[in-house]
C-alpha cells in the first residue's frame, strides 16, 4: 500500500518544528506501524536527510517507550493499542497518516517525536511504592489477599507508563496514570501502612507538573492497557481522606 | 590463565551460609564512604541497586532507557520459579536445583545454582511485599503454574506479565532509594566502555544521549546488569535496544567471556511474517500447559488446521516425549518444531511454523477458563496475526530469545576484572547450556537483591578510607578518546547502506550458522564472513545527524559494531565445542535417533574466552565443572 505522511519535525528543545511530508508506497498491509516508519527512515537516511526520531523499545506493547499521536488519536485508531502494535492493515491504501509527538507542557519535545516524561518518575518517587527493605519481608502466604483484590490491583499495575492518557487529555493532565500507580498499591493489604502519605505526595507532585481533570475520560479511550477511570474516583477519595487524616487532626482519625 | 570460581568448602546446602559468615562485611556507617556504579536498571539492576542504597552504599545508575522502568525484563511473560512447595508437590530446594543442573544440561556449576535455588523463596516473599500482584487462589493464597523441564507446579505469576509486574517492583524500590538520596540515577545515558586503571575496574565512560556530552564516572566498583546479546540474530525476542556492548568492552577489557555459543532459541515465538520484519514476538511458554503442538502428517498439506482429521495429524513432542509431552525444555522444543518445519510439514503461508492448538483446552475448561488463563496471550497473537486462536489454532516457530552465555564470573559475582561485576542474564552462572522457563527473573532477582549486596562487600572492604580515582587522570581522558574515535568513524564513513541493513545481514549469518543447529563446515564460514562484513560496515555505513543530539542512527550503529566481534566469538566457541548440549546443537555430535549428544568426557567445563588484541584469536581458558552432588545422565524426557 502506499501512505503519505505528514510527520512533526523538531531539532531539539525549545527549537521551532513543522510538519513535513514524506510519501511512502509499496509497505505492505502487515507492517507493523513502527516498521513502516523503519523503512521510511532508511529511505530517508539513504536520501541523505535525518531519519524521524521516536521512541520505542520492546515493539509488544509492554514497556510503555512508544507513543505518538496518529491522526490526532494518541497511539492511533485502535482500541487498547499501543503504537507498536498497531498494523498497517488498519489504515486504508493511499491514506494520509498525522504523527505528531505528545503534546503537553508536562511532556516538552525533546527531538521530533520524542518526548520528555520523566515527570511520571517524580510522581513514582513521591511515593508510589511500599517501604520495605530487602530481606524485610515476611512469608508471601502470610496474608492472604482476596483473589479479586489482587485483580483489582492488577488491572492497575498493568500501566506501562506511556503517556497517552496526558497526551489525550484536554487538560494534559495525569489523573489516569497517578491513579493506576496509586489504586495497584493503595488496593493491597501491603500497601495499607503508607497508603494516605502516598496519595498526598504523589498528587501533590503530579499537581506540580500537570493540569487538573475535568472528566472527559479521554485518557481511558486513549489507554493502550484500558485501564479504567474508575480508579480515579479512588486517587480522589484517597486524596481527600489524606488531606484530612494527614493535617494537623491526624490524631483524631 | 588460571581461573578460580571461589566456590566455598563444605557441604552443598551450606556453602552460601558459611560464605556469608566468613566474607569481611562493610560496616553500616562505613557504607556510604563507597561509591558503586551499576549498569542497567532491568529486574538485576534496578534491584542490586536499590538492595544496595538501603544499605547505605553510594550508587549510581544508568540506563538508555528514558525511565528506569523501561528495561527488557518488563517482557517477560510467564513467570518465576520458586521452591515454596506451597503444592505440597515434592518440590524442594534440591528439586529446584536438580532440574536447573539437568535442564542446562550438566554445564552449569553446582554452588551456584544450589544458592540460586535457597534464594528464590526469599524473592517471592519480597516481590509480595513489594505489592506486585501475583496470582492468587480463591482462599487468597499464591497461585502456581508449572513451566517445561520441571514436573511441579512452582512458577508463579501475575497473568502474563509477570516480568512487568516484578520490575515495577524493583523499579519502585529503585524510586524510593533515588527519593531518599541513597541513588542517583541517570538516564538516556549510555555506557560505552569500562575504564580499567592497575588492573582494577575504577569507573565508566558515558554518552548523554540527548546532548552527545561524554563523560566519565569513577567508583569504587562496577556493576554490569545489561542483559545478553540475542539481538546478534538480528531477528530476536529482544527488544530492539537490547545489546551486547557494556559485556563486550568488558570482555575487551579483560573480562572473560563464557560459553557465548549457549544461546537459547524459545519454542513459542510468532513466525516471521514478511522481509521486513523488526522483531520477533514471543508468546509465553505457560501456554504449553493447555495448547497441543502438532503438524500436519502429511507433507505439503494444504489445508485449513481445523479441516485436517485428528488420526492425519502428528502431535509430535507427544509422541516422542511422552513423559513431559508438550513441556518438554525449550531446546528439544524447539529442535523438535525445526525437524518438522523443515521437513516441509510446516504451517502457515510460508510453512515457517507449527501449530500450537487450544480446541482441546476450550472443549475440557471452557472459553472461559482458557481466556482468563491466556487472554492477553491470545489478544496479543490476533493482533500481531489477525486471526483468532480461539478459533483457529496458533502457529508458532522457535526464536533466539535468551542468551545464557556472559561473562564469566566468579561465585562473588565477579568477572575477571577485580571490581568488576556482572549479574542477571549478562553473566554465565547459573543455567549452563539451557535455561529452563520462569527461572530469568528468579536468576536476575536472586543476583539483583541477595547475592551481588552480599558478596560485594568483601571486594569493597578492601579499599576502605580509599577515594574512587579522580576522573581527571590519564586513565579516564584516554577511554574518553577512544569512545569519541569510535563515534566519529562511524559518523565519518558516509557510505552508501543503513546500520539495519548491515544488522539484518549480521543476523542472517548468524541464525543461519550458529543458530538451532551448528555444523563445522558452516561455523567456519561464518567465521570467515563476519569479519568481512564488520569490514564493510565501516567503511560503507551510511549515518545522518551529528554525535553532539539526539541520534538513534549512531547509537544503533555503536552497538552492532560490537555485535560483529561478540557475533564471531559465538561462531568460534561452537566450532570449539564438539558435542551437543543444551541449546548448542552439533549436527555432528547426535545419538541414532537424532538427539543431542553430550560429550561429558572432553567437554564438561566452562569455556572462558580472552580478548587477545583486534585481528588476533581469542584465547580459551576452561574451567572445569565438578559435579560432587548430582549424576551426569543422559537429559531424557521421553
Ligand atoms: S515499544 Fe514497547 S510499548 Fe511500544
Amino acid at each position: 500500500m502506499d501512505v503519505t505522511l505528514r510527520v512533526w519535525r523538531q531539532d531539539g528543545p525549545n527549537r521551532p518544528g513543522a510538519f513535513e511530508e514524506y510519501f511512502a508506497p509499496g509497505i505492505s498491509s502487515h507492517a507493523s506501524f513502527l516498521e513502516m516508519l523503519d523503512i521510511v527512515n532508511d529511505r530517508l537516511t539513504l536520501d541523505n536527510r535525518e531519519p524521524i526520531a521516536f521512541e520505542h523499545d520492546c515493539r509488544e506493547g509492554i514497556c510503555g517507550a512508544c507513543g505518538m499521536m496518529i491522526n490526532g488519536q494518541a497511539h492511533g485508531p485502535q482500541q487498547g493499542t499501543a503504537t507498536c502494535q498497531l498494523h498497517m492493515r488498519k489504515f486504508r491504501d493511499g491514506a494520509v497518516i498525522i504523527i505528531e509527538p505528545w503534546r503537553a507542557a508536562g511532556f516538552p519535545v525533546l527531538k521530533d517525536l520524542v518526548v520528555d516524561r520523566s515527570a511520571f518518575d517524580r510522581i513514582v518517587e513521591a511515593g508510589g511504592y511500599i517501604t520495605v527493605d530487602t530481606g524485610s519481608a515476611p512469608d508471601a502466604n502470610l496474608v492472604p489477599i482476596a483473589q479479586e483484590a489482587a485483580e483489582a490491583s492488577m488491572d492497575a499495575a498493568v500501566c506501562i507508563g506511556c503517556g497517552a492518557c496526558v497526551a489525550a487529555c484536554p487538560n494534559s493532565a495525569a489523573q489516569l496514570f497517578t491513579a493506576a500507580k496509586l489504586a495497584h498499591l493503595n488496593l493491597l493489604p501491603q500497601g495499607q501502612a503508607e497508603r494516605y502519605i502516598r496519595a498526598e505526595a504523589m498528587v501533590d507532585t503530579m499537581e506540580s507538573f500537570f493540569g487538573s481533570c475535568t472528566n472527559h475520560a479521554e485518557c481511558e479511550e486513549a489507554c493502550p492497557k484500558n485501564i479504567s477511570i474508575d480508579f480515579i474516583a479512588l486517587l480522589n477519595r484517597d486524596y481527600i481522606k489524606a488531606k484530612w487524616r494527614n493535617g494537623r487532626l491526624a490524631a483524631q482519625r | 590463565m588460571q581461573l578460580d570460581a571461589k566456590i566455598p568448602e563444605g557441604a552443598l546446602s551450606e556453602k552460601w551460609d558459611s560464605h556469608r559468615f566468613s566474607t569481611p562485611l562493610v560496616a553500616p556507617s562505613n557504607r556510604r564512604k563507597f561509591e558503586v556504579i551499576v549498569i542497567g536498571t532491568g529486574l538485576a539492576g534496578a534491584a542490586a541497586a536499590a538492595t544496595m542504597g538501603e544499605l547505605g552504599y553510594r550508587v549510581r545508575t544508568f540506563t538508555y532507557h528514558d525511565s528506569n522502568r523501561r528495561a527488557h525484563s518488563i517482557a517477560a511473560q510467564g513467570g518465576i520459579n520458586a521452591s515454596k512447595n506451597y503444592r505440597n508437590d515434592g518440590d524442594s530446594d534440591y528439586r529446584l536445583f536438580y532440574d536447573t543442573i539437568k535442564g542446562g544440561d550438566y554445564r552449569s556449576r553446582e554452588a551456584n545454582v544450589y544458592r540460586l535455588a535457597q534464594v528464590s523463596g526469599e524473592i517471592i516473599d519480597q516481590a509480595t511485599a513489594q505489592g506486585v500482584p501475583f496470582g492468587r487462589e480463591y482462599g487468597g493464597l499464591l497461585a502456581n503454574r508449572s513451566f517445561g523441564g520441571a514436573q511441579v507446579s512452582r512458577t508463579f505469576y501475575a497473568r502474563g506479565q509477570t516480568g512487568q509486574q516484578l520490575l515495577l517492583g524493583a523499579y519502585q524500590a529503585l524510586a524510593r532509594q533515588i527519593k531518599a538520596g541513597t541513588v542517583n540515577a541517570y538516564t538516556r545515558c549510555e555506557m560505552l566502555d569500562i575504564v580499567v586503571a592497575d588492573g582494577r575496574a575504577v569507573g565508566v565512560v558515558v554518552r548523554d544521549m540527548l546532548t552527545g556530552e561524554i563523560s566519565s564516572h569513577s567508583a569504587h566498583a562496577v556493576v554490569l546488569a545489561t542483559g545478553g546479546y540475542s539481538n546478534a540474530y538480528f531477528l530476536s525476542t529482544n527488544a530492539k535496544a537490547c545489546n551486547g556492548t557494556a559485556i563486550w568492552r568488558a570482555h575487551r577489557k579483560g573480562g572473560l567471556f563464557a560459553n557465548p555459543c549457549f544461546t537459547q532459541i524459545h519454542p513459542t515465538c510468532i513466525p516471521a511474517a514478511d522481509e521486513f520484519q523488526s522483531k520477533l514476538t514471543l508468546m509465553s511458554e505457560s501456554l504449553r500447559n493447555d495448547g497441543r503442538i502438532w503438524v500436519p502428517a502429511e507433507v505439503d498439506e494444504a489445508r485449513p488446521a481445523a479441516d485436517v482429521p485428528e488420526d492425519q495429524r502428528d502431535y509430535f513432542l507427544e509422541r516422542r516425549y511422552p513423559a513431559f509431552g508438550n513441556l518438554v525444555p525449550r531446546d528439544v522444543a524447539s529442535r523438535a518444531a525445526k525437524k518438522e518445519v523443515d521437513s516441509g510439514k510446516g504451517a502457515g503461508p510460508m510453512k515457517n511454523g507449527v501449530y500450537l492448538d487450544f480446541a482441546e483446552a476450550i472443549g475440557r475448561l471452557g472459553r472461559d477458563t482458557v481466556e482468563a488463563r491466556y487472554g492477553n496471550l491470545f489478544e496479543m497473537y490476533q493482533r500481531i496475526t489477525d486471526e483468532d486462536p480461539y478459533q483457529v489454532p496458533m502457529r508458532i516457530y522457535p526464536a533466539p530469545h535468551y542468551t545464557m552465555g556472559g561473562l564469566w564470573v566468579d561465585y562473588n559475582l565477579m568477572t575477571t576484572v577485580p571490581g568488576l561485576y556482572s549479574i542477571g542474564e549478562a553473566n554465565f552462572s547459573d543455567h549452563g547450556a539451557n535455561r529452563l522457563g520462569a527461572s530469568a527473573l528468579m536468576q536476575a532477582l536472586a543476583d539483583g537483591y541477595f547475592i551481588l549486596p552480599n558478596t560485594i562487600a568483601a571486594y569493597l572492604s578492601e579499599s576502605l578510607g580509599v577515594d574512587p580515582m579522580s576522573t581527571a587522570e590519564p586513565a579516564f581522558k584516554q577511554v574518553e578518546t577512544d569512545v569519541i574515535k569510535r563515534m566519529d568513524r562511524l559518523l565519518d564513513a558516509n557510505g552508501s547502506r543503513t546500520v539495519d541493513w548491515f544488522h539484518r545481514e549480521l543476523g542472517k549469518i548468524v541464525w543461519e550458522h550458529c543458530g538451532m543447529a551448528r555444523s563445522a563446515e558452516g561455523l567456519t564460514k561464518a567465521i570467515s564472513e563476519i569479519p568481512a562484513l564488520k569490514e564493510e560496515f565501516f567503511a560503507d555505513v551510511k549515518i545522518m545527524g551529528e554525535g553532539d543530539s539526539l541520534n538513534q542512527t549512531l547509537e544503533k550503529a555503536g552497538r552492532v559494531a560490537d555485535y560483529f566481534e561478540l557475533a564471531e566469538l559465538m561462531c568460534r566457541d561452537a566450532l570449539h565445542r564438539e558435542e551437543s548440549c543444551g541449546g548448542h546443537f552439533r549436527v555432528e555430535h547426535v545419538t541414532d535417533d537424532g538427539e543431542a549428544k553430550r560429550n561429558d568426557d572432553e567437554f564438561t567445563f566452562v569455556s572462558a574466552w580472552s580478548f587477545e588484541g583486534d585481528g588476533a584469536e581469542p584465547s580459551l581458558t576452561k574451567e572445569i565443572l565438578e559435579f560432587e552432588n548430582v549424576e551426569l545422565t543422559t537429559r531424557s524426557y521421553k
